[in-house]
């Protein structure tokens, strides 16, 4: 294998790779991101590369670079028993213009994981079907794994629904109601004095 | 009291034309981990499924840029937590790679034979709960006793019978105990007993092999495209596995079989975990055979190995370089690096960035079951409702693990 994947990608794509290199046996390529799903199509068709895995997709924030926000896909071919690491690089200061093309249609697997690099890193992939994210819930605000997000932060409440958001009355949504005793009947939130009488303290 | 024989007209029997939206999950007796499945049925096929993750998410990514490089152990015990010593190791084989460290020869046969335990430990929980979620519960107590064996062994090495955060950083914890062999050597029989009277009681019983047979069938081709890796992998056909294809520690000098299934399909991925039980304790023979008893666990690296306990105590360089190792962390050169190991499920990977400072930049580990989740959904629809559970089981998703 040695530099076989290097080599190539450098004859095909000329500068559009930007950097390469192997520490510890890994074999790297920056790729420009204006060519991200070229390079993918590329990699996956080439008879001597054969990457037919999709291992792993991952964001990497390095705040103080420009473009900022690092987008680390990682290949494994089955047939030629060889890996590569294809990254690219993404957004301004603010985060601005993290947009990529999705490599859905040249690996389904990548799927959840761009979902995950949206979640996480903030990374928009264009043409991806649903994109939503996958391990916070909508309502989340940020992007935890940049850099500039303070691992203490807290997130603000979410209401629950009014009638009008629900579109059922809510005493129709819980199975039970507060006054039957079970531990996780839904209680319509009002204030603490309601609830207490609801309860029948005082 | 109404009588039950009332006369329904035609009309109110009638099921509803409308699809039907069924919320499965997130807290479901058969989801084992938390996962939440939006159906859509049509009588009882499901026309659509959309599987939502996430409520395990604990930020194991953010927060392992917050301590030392060694913090990050008990974390990464708490990926997979049927068998957090695989996750062990191949946290530390990561680390190890991007600071070029070697570990001993006995320290790499000890690694070996506590990650082996931990996959059994994972196989046994796998292929019990899923017969367990069948409506089989013998065999699911029958594994679980094998496991609590496997546990018991752990347990006497390690201290902890779940989460050990044993791995270090340029060896492990503690040496292994004296009677490590013979306790290994102890139980194996009896869980290959274990596993064999469970697997008669199974399989010969018709209405499991019904429900698993041709159901959730992937090609391998589709596998490797949607990027499965491990048992699931193997059962479609593709004898991918890491000790195999990219051998570590001491995988090239044992000998076992990757077993592979034919069809792809439940039944096929719970026959193939039950086969690599059988190649575990052939491992973990050989292992027996093959370890030294004696000579160093741990690296000789002042730079990422604690000094010492004695030494510490008596000489003031082994304190500082303990205070330092402790409140600094080993600085591991600047870099990244992308390391794999075959964990319970399948590729379990580490990609690190080291900034070369003692924190890491940025640690990303890649869940094995994470992207074989990502096709349930495919796996599911057009499939009957009922069989979400032998499917969800022979997954085996772990909850930690793919939620981070």
């Amino acid at each position: 294998m040695s530099d076989l994947v290097l080599r190539k990608l450098k004859d095909r794509f000329g500068s559009a790779v930007l950097e390469t290199h192997s520490m510890c046996g890994d074999e790297t390529a920056i790729v420009e991101a204006s060519r991200w799903k070229e390079v993918a199509l590329f990699l996956r068709d080439d008879a001597e590369l054969a990457f037919n895995m999709p291992i792993d997709l991952c964001g990497v924030d390095y705040p103080e670079r420009l473009p900022r926000i690092e987008v680390v896909l990682h290949l494994y071919s089955l047939a030629r028993r060889h890996r590569v690491r294809v990254k690219t690089r993404v957004g301004d200061e603010e985060c601005n213009g993290c947009e990529l093309d999705s490599l859905i249609s040249v690996w389904p697997g990548v799927d959840w994981l761009e979902r995950e690099v949206f979640d996480m890193s903030g990374v928009r992939f264009r043409g991806h079907p649903d994109l939503r994210r996958i391990l916070l819930y909508p309502e989340f605000e940020g992007h935890p794994l940049r850099k500039d997000y303070p691992a203490q932060k807290t997130q603000p409440l979410i209401p629950y629904r009014t009638e009008a958001e629900a579109g059922v009355p809510l005493e129709k949504l819980a199975p039970f109601g507060p006054d039957e005793g079970m531990s996780f009947g839904r209680e319509v939130w009002t204030n603490g004095k309601a609830r207490r009488e609801n309860r029948g303290e005082q | 009291m109404e009588p039950l024989d009332l006369d329904l007209e035609e009309g109110e029997l009638e099921l509803p034309a409308d699809p039907m939206h069924l919320n499965m999950g997130p807290a479901h007796p058969a989801m084992h981990g938390t996962v939440r499945i939006v159906l859509e049925l049509s009588g009882e096929t499901i026309v659509k499924a959309d599987v939502q993750i996430g409520y395990l998410h604990r930020g194991f990514e953010k927060m392992c840029e917050r301590g030392t490089w060694t913090q990050v152990f008990p974390y990464a015990d708490r990926l997979n937590y049927v068998s957090p010593m695989l996750n062990n190791v191949g946290y530390a084989l990561a680390v190890e790679k991007l600071a070029g460290l070697v570990v001993p020869e006995r320290c790499q046969w000890y690694r070996m034979a506590l990650g082996e335990l931990a996959r059994l430990s994972d196989h046994l929980t796998c292929t019990g709960a899923m017969a367990m979620e069948l409506g089989a519960f013998t065999p699911f107590l029958w594994f679980v006793k094998a496991r609590e064996m496997v546990w018991d062994v752990l347990e006497e090495e390690t201290g902890a019978r779940l989460t050990h955060s044993f791995g270090r950083v340029g060896g492990m914890a503690k040496p292994p105990t004296p009677a490590f062999k013979d306790l290994v050597r102890g139980i194996l029989d009896e869980i290959l007993y274990t596993v064999g009277e469970g697997e008669k009681m199974l399989l010969k019983n018709r209405i499991f092999l019904d429900r698993l047979e041709n159901t959730g069938v992937i090609s391998g081709p589709d596998a490797i495209a949607m990027g499965w890796t491990g048992p699931c992998l193997r059962a479609s056909g593709i004898a991918y596995d890491v000790r195999k294809a990219h051998p570590y520690l001491k995988y090239d000098e044992v000998e076992f079989d990757v077993p592979v299934g034919s069809k792809g399909d439940t039944l096929d991925r719970f026959l193939v975990r039950l086969e690599e039980m059988r190649q575990s304790t052939r491992i973990l023979r050989q292992i027996c055979d093959k370890m030294p008893d004696d000579g160093p666990v741990n690296c000789d690296d002042p730079r990422y190995v604690l000094p010492e306990k004695r030494d510490v105590y008596t000489t003031i360089e082994a304190t500082i370089q303990h205070f330092k190792l402790v409140m600094e962390g080993a600085k591991v050169p600047k870099g990244e690096v992308y390391s794999y190991t075959e964990g319970g499920n399948g590729e379990l990977g580490f990609y690190l960035v080291s900034d070369g400072s003692g924190t890491p930049y940025r640690v990303r580990i890649r869940p094995p079951c994470f992207q074989i989740t990502n096709s349930l959904s495919g796996l599911i629809e057009r499939a009957m409702l009922s069989d979400i559970i032998p499917i969800f089981g022979s997954i085996n998703m772990i909850g930690g693990e793919c939620d981070h």
